[in-house]
Order: structure tokens, then C-alpha cells, then sequence
């Protein structure tokens, strides 16, 4: 039995009552040691999402204040005006999604099976920029993609912006203020999301079983096809669903790295709770976002088959 | 003809290499312009080499106080996250109850939902109940998303581990406290310390909650860039991002060489 030990004083559940009796002791412990945590999330996460409730269907403006009038409307309203928002959003994170597939299922396949005793090394480099704060990292994105950078001049000089730009991706011979560089940074900016759990799950995988199916004939990429990315697949899925779900609510990297063109559901919800201060559109809007993701990812669950996730 | 052999033969090892370098690339940037010294307070251009701004890193108005607050919230919004993740992942793992399956949701709900919806939803709670943002909420909402990564961690850990050493050391009669001091928690370790290290990471480097929760006098240090990106960014920005990196590459670093050691001394 593992002993209860005093939730901490900073924590205003802290006033818990006495444990229970003996008797009753052992069927209780959990709910004791879930006490604090729980309440913790019921008061900051739960409740919270009823006032938004309450709050998305609200009518007044940012200098009377807001009264509960069952206002629909601002649901309807925000579906509308800002219909554009959320498909980029949706897109913007589907593709870096995608992306951070490509990129980081190399990493870490060379990580799980071919870095030897340089594992750790690398796992401690897959991590590291995290250390480096998000923003700062962002904004030297900006310094790499500037016009006139050396990056912009390569991929000119290749004429791969043409192409880009054919794709509706870049415009004007320019990478800053693009979609493709808020895609650009979201997928830099979620991929070790993608990579850690990928890793973890191609960790596992018995390498006898790549000898084994090599031994029966099968070329290297058919043992990838019907041995390695099978049995990788609870990682892809927990990949992708770490990458995808940030990077749709996101809105730093289209504030930075972006034009007005390119912002997402995050920067309007942003702009109308922080600045607008009209907390009911804010609201329905993170409501909308929210039942978009869930239903994108219950389908997507259900296609990939895997319902153990975490 | 050889170079491509070896090109098809180390396709996976080129290809993460690549992608190593597309995750270090910024860094190495902000560690090149960490070294600039500007002519004006945009640090755009390269203009000349110094080292100005690492012998002075406080020297922009309002960057330390800011780094102080981060470690400050940082800090506490850790130590609590832990002690009631944890307490949650041991009833987690441990017991079977009923309603375990909703406990487990409400865990995994925050981290299944993008933080601008947690942000706005916890902004309007407290301006509903017409509570002043600043440090106090800060700290509120950081506990709130760092609690479900702390459970995760040390729930993983907990089902790692062989219950039957608990029991041996009860059957050698420990008594319930001591088995938990010296056997079950010194096991659970580790995942505690992951739990704890990635709350603090996650808590130093929170924009969007802490911008939707915390008052005009609260500016943390990812605020204090937000803010200076928007007039810009001053080189000690840059030198803090840096140092924050060595640093920490340096600890972890150093947790696996203690870590190493301890392993190699016990087999």
C-alpha cells in the first residue's frame, strides 16, 4: 500500500479532511491521492470550459459588458467571417503534419537502429531546441527566410521559388510572409513532437524481425514496408495527433513568419479576446475550433485503428 | 558510381542527418547573432562581431526581471505540478476504482486540446469571476497544463515497474512507509524527475496561456520577447536563448553521465 502523503500546502485543497479510518482505507486511497490533482483540473480546465460555454452565447459589447441571451448567432456569425481562418488552419496543420512525417521518420529510424552508441546524443540534439525558447527560435526563422537571404537566393538561383509559386505556396520571389513559411515554421516547431513518439515506438521494434524477413527473400524496402512501418504505426498515429492538434490552434508562427494573408483561427481567437475584447466571438470561436478537432481526430482514430493512444 | 552505393546505402542516415540540421539550423542562428552588434535596435543585419551583449546581459531594460519572474513561476508552478502528478499517477497505476476511466480523460483532455482553447476558456473564468490577472493566474494555468504531463510521466514509470519488489520488501518486514521511502520511490524516480524537468521546460517556455492570463505587470520572459518582436528584438535576447541552451544541454548532459555511472556501478 502506498502511504499518503500530505497534498502540498501551496495547493488550496490543502484543507482536506483527516484520512479515513482503517477500514475503509484501502478502498479509498486512490480517491484521496486523485483528490488534489482532480479538483485542480475540474476548477481550472472543466469549469472554465462552461463559462465559454456560457460565454459563446452571450450578446453586448466590450464596454457594457456581456449578458447571457442564447445569442446562436455568434457561432453562424464567426463561421462566416472567419470561415477562411479556419481552413488555412486546418490545411497549415495537415501539411505540416505531413511534413513532419517525412522529415522526422528518418530521424528517428537512423536514432532507433543505425546511431549505435550516439543514441542518446542525438535523443539529448532532438530535444535541445526546446531549450531555446520557442519565440526566439521563431523569430530567427525570420532572419533565415528573409528576402535577400542567402536561402532566398539559392532556391532562386535553382528556380525553385517558380515552382513554389506555381503551387500558390510563395509570391514574388520571396519566402517571408508566405504560407509556405508559417508551414514551414509549424513544421519545424512540432517535429520533435513527431519524432519522440516515433522513435519510442520504432525502439521496440525486435531488430530479428528485419533479419528474419531478410533472410526470407524480402528487399529492403519491402521489409520496410510490411515490417518496420506496420509495426510503427501506434507512433505515427501519436506523431501525428501531437503535431497536428497544436499546430491547428497555433498562431505564433503566422504572426511572425506570416502576412495578414496567412492567419490562422489562433490569431483571430487572439486578437478577439486580447485586443477586440469580444469575448463571446472569441469564445464560440474556440468552441468551433475544438469540435473540428475532435471530430477530425475520432475519424482519423477510427481509420488508423489504434485506440490506445497514450 | 560509388558515391551513390554509399548515397543508397545511408539513405535513412543523410535524410536524419538533414533533419537534425533543419532542428539546430535556428539555433545556431540565434547563437551567431547573439555575437551582432547592431546599429539599430532591429537585429537584422550582420553588422560586426562583439561581445557586448554577453558581458552584459541584463542590459536591456526589463529582460532580467523578466527571466527572474519565468524561473520564479517556472519553479513553483513545477514543484506543485509534481507533487499532485504524482500523487495522481501512484492511484493511477496502483488501484483499480470506480470511475478511473473518467479521471484518465479529464488527464489526457488538456493535453489533447490546442492551448489557445485552454487559454481563452481559462481567461474567461477569471474574468468572470472578476479575478485580477497577474502572477496568481499565471501560476494557475501553468500547474493546470503541466499536471497531465507530469501523470503521464510517472504513470509510464509506475507500470514499468515490477510491483513484486514492493511486496518482497513487505514481506522482509518493512512497514508500508518504509517499503514506499526506500523501494517504490526511489524506482519512481526517474519518471518523477522526467515529469518535473518537463513541466519546467514547458512552464519557462509557455507563450500562449500566459498571454491570455497573466496583467500588464507580469511580463515573463517569452512576454518580453513577444513584446520585443513586435519593436525589436535586443542582442541580449539572443545571449539569454543561448545560455538557456548550454545550460541546459549541459545538465541533461550531465543527468546521463550520473545516470551511466550509477548503472555501470550496480551491474
Amino acid at each position: 500500500m502506498t502511504a499518503l502523503a500530505p497534498p502540498p500546502p501551496a495547493a488550496p485543497e490543502a484543507d482536506a479532511p483527516p484520512p479515513p479510518p482503517p477500514g475503509g482505507r484501502r478502498k479509498l486511497t486512490p480517491y484521496w491521492l486523485l483528490l488534489p490533482a482532480i479538483l485542480w483540473l475540474l476548477v481550472f480546465f472543466a469549469v472554465p470550459m462552461f463559462f465559454q460555454a456560457s460565454t459563446s452565447v452571450q450578446s453586448g459589447s466590450s464596454g457594457e459588458g456581456y449578458e447571457l441571451t442564447w445569442h446562436w448567432a455568434n457561432y453562424t456569425d464567426a463561421m462566416s467571417e472567419y470561415a477562411e481562418h479556419f481552413g488555412r488552419s486546418i490545411m497549415y496543420a495537415a501539411a505540416a503534419t505531413l511534413l513532419c512525417l517525412v522529415i522526422g521518420y528518418p530521424l528517428a529510424y537512423m536514432i532507433a537502429f543505425r546511431a549505435g552508441r550516439w543514441r542518446n546524443v542525438l535523443l539529448v540534439m532532438v530535444i535541445a531546441p526546446f531549450f531555446t525558447s520557442f519565440l526566439i527560435r521563431t523569430l530567427a526563422w525570420k532572419h533565415i527566410l528573409s528576402d535577400g537571404g542567402p536561402l532566398v537566393g539559392a532556391l532562386d538561383a535553382l528556380h525553385l521559388l517558380d515552382v513554389t509559386a506555381t503551387l500558390g505556396m510563395t509570391e514574388d520571389d520571396r519566402l517571408l510572409a508566405t504560407p509556405l513559411a508559417v508551414i514551414c515554421g509549424l513544421t519545424y516547431n512540432f517535429l520533435p513532437f513527431m519524432i519522440l513518439p516515433l522513435y519510442s515506438s520504432l525502439e521496440r521494434i525486435n531488430p530479428a524481425l528485419h533479419e528474419a524477413a531478410q533472410d526470407l527473400y524480402a528487399k529492403p524496402a519491402t521489409v520496410f514496408r510490411k515490417v518496420t512501418f506496420p509495426l510503427s504505426l501506434p507512433g505515427v498515429v501519436a506523431g501525428t495527433l501531437l503535431t497536428f492538434i497544436p499546430a491547428s490552434g497555433d498562431y505564433i508562427n503566422a504572426k511572425l513568419l506570416g502576412s495578414p494573408g496567412e492567419q490562422m483561427i489562433g490569431n483571430a481567437i487572439q486578437r478577439q479576446f486580447l485586443n477586440v475584447r469580444d469575448y463571446p466571438t472569441a469564445a464560440a470561436m474556440s468552441f468551433l475550433l475544438m469540435a473540428a478537432i475532435l471530430i477530425i481526430v475520432t475519424v482519423y482514430i477510427r481509420r488508423a485503428g489504434t485506440e490506445e493512444l497514450v | 558510381m560509388r558515391v551513390l552505393t554509399f548515397v543508397r546505402r545511408n539513405l535513412v542516415v543523410i535524410a536524419g542527418t538533414l533533419a537534425l540540421g533543419y532542428l539546430l539550423l535556428p539555433n545556431l542562428v540565434v547563437l551567431l547573432y547573439s555575437f551582432n552588434k547592431p546599429v539599430s535596435r532591429y537585429n537584422n543585419t550582420w553588422q560586426e562581431f562583439s561581445t557586448e551583449a554577453w558581458s552584459d546581459p541584463c542590459g536591456a531594460p526589463g529582460i532580467c526581471d523578466s527571466v527572474g519572474l519565468s524561473l520564479q513561476i517556472g519553479l513553483l508552478s513545477t514543484l506543485a505540478a509534481t507533487a499532485l502528478g504524482t500523487l495522481a499517477a501512484f492511484a493511477l497505476a496502483r488501484h483499480r476504482f470506480r470511475g478511473r476511466a473518467g479521471v484518465n480523460s479529464l488527464i489526457f483532455l488538456p493535453m489533447a486540446m490546442p492551448e489557445v482553447v485552454m487559454a481563452a476558456s481559462l481567461g474567461t473564468l477569471f474574468l468572470n469571476m472578476r479575478i485580477e490577472f497577474g502572477f496568481t493566474t499565471i501560476l494557475i494555468a501553468h500547474i493546470m497544463f503541466c499536471l497531465s504531463f507530469v501523470v503521464v510521466a510517472v504513470k509510464a514509470r509506475l507500470a514499468g515497474m515490477d510491483p513484486k519488489l514492493e511486496e518482497a520488501a513487505r514481506d522482509l518486514y518493512a512497514g508500508p512507509l518504509q517499503a514506499f521511502v526506500r523501494v517504490t520511490l526511489p524506482l519512481a524516480l526517474p519518471g518523477i524527475a522526467a515529469g518535473a524537468m518537463l513541466s519546467f521546460a514547458l512552464s519557462l517556455d509557455d507563450v500562449i496561456i500566459t498571454q491570455f492570463n497573466s496583467g500588464p505587470s507580469t511580463i515573463t520572459f517569452p512576454m518580453f520577447v513577444w513584446g520585443a518582436s513586435l519593436k525589436g528584438v535586443p542582442v541580449q535576447v539572443n545571449v539569454i536563448g543561448s545560455a538557456m541552451f548550454f545550460i541546459a544541454v549541459l545538465l541533461v548532459m550531465a543527468g546521463q553521465l550520473l545516470g551511466n555511472g550509477r548503472a555501470r556501478r550496480k551491474s
